[in-house]
């Protein structure tokens, strides 16, 4: 479903390549983490999947489609089918939580009737309707990356990319976050998670990639976090 | 999704997105009223200016005294060839008894030379006629017609003719209403330019704040249009409500500047000049402010745009 065929990024030339002949299949249905120091290049291969960046070298599948080939409006339409939480949530400020994940839908072109539909629905789903008309400055961290869920789940999305999602959170929120994510990867949505902490990775029990200074140097089935 | 679906949301975030950034919105509102106020100001001082230059431009004369025997048909033939000249916008006559009266006006506050003209057995001043050009600088070629018609014509009946007295002060003043024209021109565009840039920057500046939650909305999928049109829409209302804070401001403004302005100008009446093109200016400022506001918006958008 997804595959790196031979990837390489440098960011400037003459620097190290933060990601260096990188080559991974996943699968649909998949729960994969992605393991790492900083700087591994964990979020450098996450981001050329949604075509933030674009690879040096190589290729990035999604189906049979080669992602730096597509258009714009391809482009656009596969991000839509490409969920993604950040460590740092990215919610819009500006709007309130209904509006937060009605936008998803609204340039999807999603009809207002689905719209108020939908979005209590998926609020129901993270456990958040009793902050639908509030902003993201008066929701917790934890609150915040549960927002972010539900707008990256809101459209159904074959992926869903989580970079590290846990990094600015308590371990009781983070351990919520990682249910969350295990409960939309039992509905079979693929989970792509980055993450430095060692517990959740074992409490996943999922396949483990490790990542060291750009290069894959394991991959297990049922990993561990080894590090 | 329906074209007027997209419109709708588009509108709707701007509007939200203009009240919601209300610091934002009011630094770019303020700016945008300097901007248009400055442009407003320019347009009235062109106009005071063109009033100004008009009115000197009607008090330049070339004037031909007469003989004070010279026949009505010598005048006459002489105003029928003049009015002829397609350089000449009017001729004017004033009668010998009509330059005694002026004469004897000008000077009643002097008694010494009211009896001396008194003691002459005639009145000593002849007719004249004055003559105004169309333009300033065509006041030299009507000068050389008349001097061609004393030289060619011995009776005809011409004393003087005062532009060659005046020349240097015509061609002065012809100088000065080029140089002014141009000095206002030259401010004007540097003024525009400045406060143009000036009004772009703060815009691109609220753009900038927003620039996280342009890669926000590229991440997620929306398509260009999408991202950009609620700035557009934000920026279309700072131009718009600039232009009718600049409209509103203009009315005290001119209601108190305006005797002070006619005595300065002359004729030029600034509140008299704000309510007789109020439609004109309105649909300046309003066309202005609209089209900078939203084109600065989707210009500096467009490098957040992935």
């Amino acid at each position: 479903m997804i595959y790196f065929d031979k990837v390489t990024k440098i960011y400037s030339s003459g620097s190290a390549p933060a990601v260096e002949d990188i080559t991974l299949g996943i699968e649909p249905g998949e729960f994969v983490s992605i393991v790492g120091h900083s700087g591994a290049g964990k979020s450098t291969l996450l981001k050329m999947l949604f075509a933030e960046v674009f690879p040096t070298e190589g290729s990035v599948f999604f189906g049979s489609r080669d992602i730096n080939a597509l258009s714009q409006k391809d482009l656009r339409i596969l991000r839509r089918n490409i969920g993604t939480v950040f460590q740092d949530f990215r919610l819009l400020q500006t709007k309130n939580i209904f509006e937060n994940i009605a936008f998803a839908l609204e340039v999807a072109g999603k009809s207002d009737a689905d719209i108020e539909a939908d979005v209590p629905h998926v609020l129901d789903l993270v456990g958040l309707s009793d902050k639908i008309w509030n902003f993201p400055n008066q929701l917790s961290g934890g609150e915040q990356q549960r927002v972010a869920i539900a707008r990256a789940i809101v459209n159904q999305p074959d992926v869903l990319i989580a970079d590290e999602p846990t990094g600015n959170l308590d371990p009781v929120n983070a351990h919520d976050i990682v249910e969350i994510l295990k409960k939309i990867n039992d509905l079979g949505t693929t989970i792509l998670l980055t993450t430095h902490n060692k517990s959740i990775v074992d409490s996943v029990g999922r396949r483990v990639v490790t990542m060291d200074r750009g290069r894959i140097i394991r991959d297990d089935s049922s990993g561990k976090y080894v590090l | 999704m329906t074209f007027w679906v997209t419109i709708k949301r588009v509108t709707r975030y701007g509007l939200l997105g203009f009240f919601r950034n209300g610091f934002v919105s009011l630094s770019a509102i303020f700016i945008m009223t300097i901007t248009l106020f400055v442009a407003s100001a320019l347009i009235i001082f062109g106009a005071a200016l063109n009033s100004v230059l008009k009115d000197l431009t009607t008090k330049v004369d070339i004037t031909v005294y007469m003989m004070v025997d010279a026949t009505d048909d010598q005048i006459q033939s002489l105003q029928q060839s003049v009015k002829t000249l397609s350089q000449v916008s009017s001729v004017e006559y004033i009668s010998r008894e009509s330059a005694l009266a002026t004469f004897e006006e000008r000077h009643k506050n002097d008694q010494l030379t009211l009896q001396a003209l008194q003691s002459l057995p005639d009145n000593p001043l002849g007719a004249s006629l004055e003559i105004r050009a169309k333009d300033p600088s065509q006041y030299a070629a009507i000068s050389k017609y008349l001097e061609d018609y004393q030289n060619s014509n011995s009776s005809s009946g011409i004393d003087r003719i005062n532009f060659v007295q005046n020349q240097v002060a015509i061609d002065r003043l012809t100088y000065i209403i080029d140089a002014s024209h141009k000095t206002a021109l030259t401010i004007a565009i540097i003024l525009g330019i400045a406060s143009l840039l000036i009004a772009f920057n703060t815009i691109r500046l609220a753009i900038y704040i927003a620039r996280d939650e342009i890669s926000v909305m590229n991440i997620v999928g929306a398509s260009h249009w999408f991202v950009r049109g609620p700035f557009v829409v934000s920026g279309f209302m700072y131009g718009v409500l600039s232009a009718i804070i600049v409209l509103v401001i203009l009315y005290p403004l001119t209601v108190w500047l305006g005797p002070p302005s006619e005595h300065f100008f002359g004729t030029f009446n600034v509140y008299s000049y704000y309510v007789s093109t109020f439609p004109l200016l309105a649909l300046i400022l309003l066309g202005t402010g609209a089209i900078l506001g939203s084109a600065s918006s989707y210009l500096a958008v467009r490098r957040y745009l992935q």
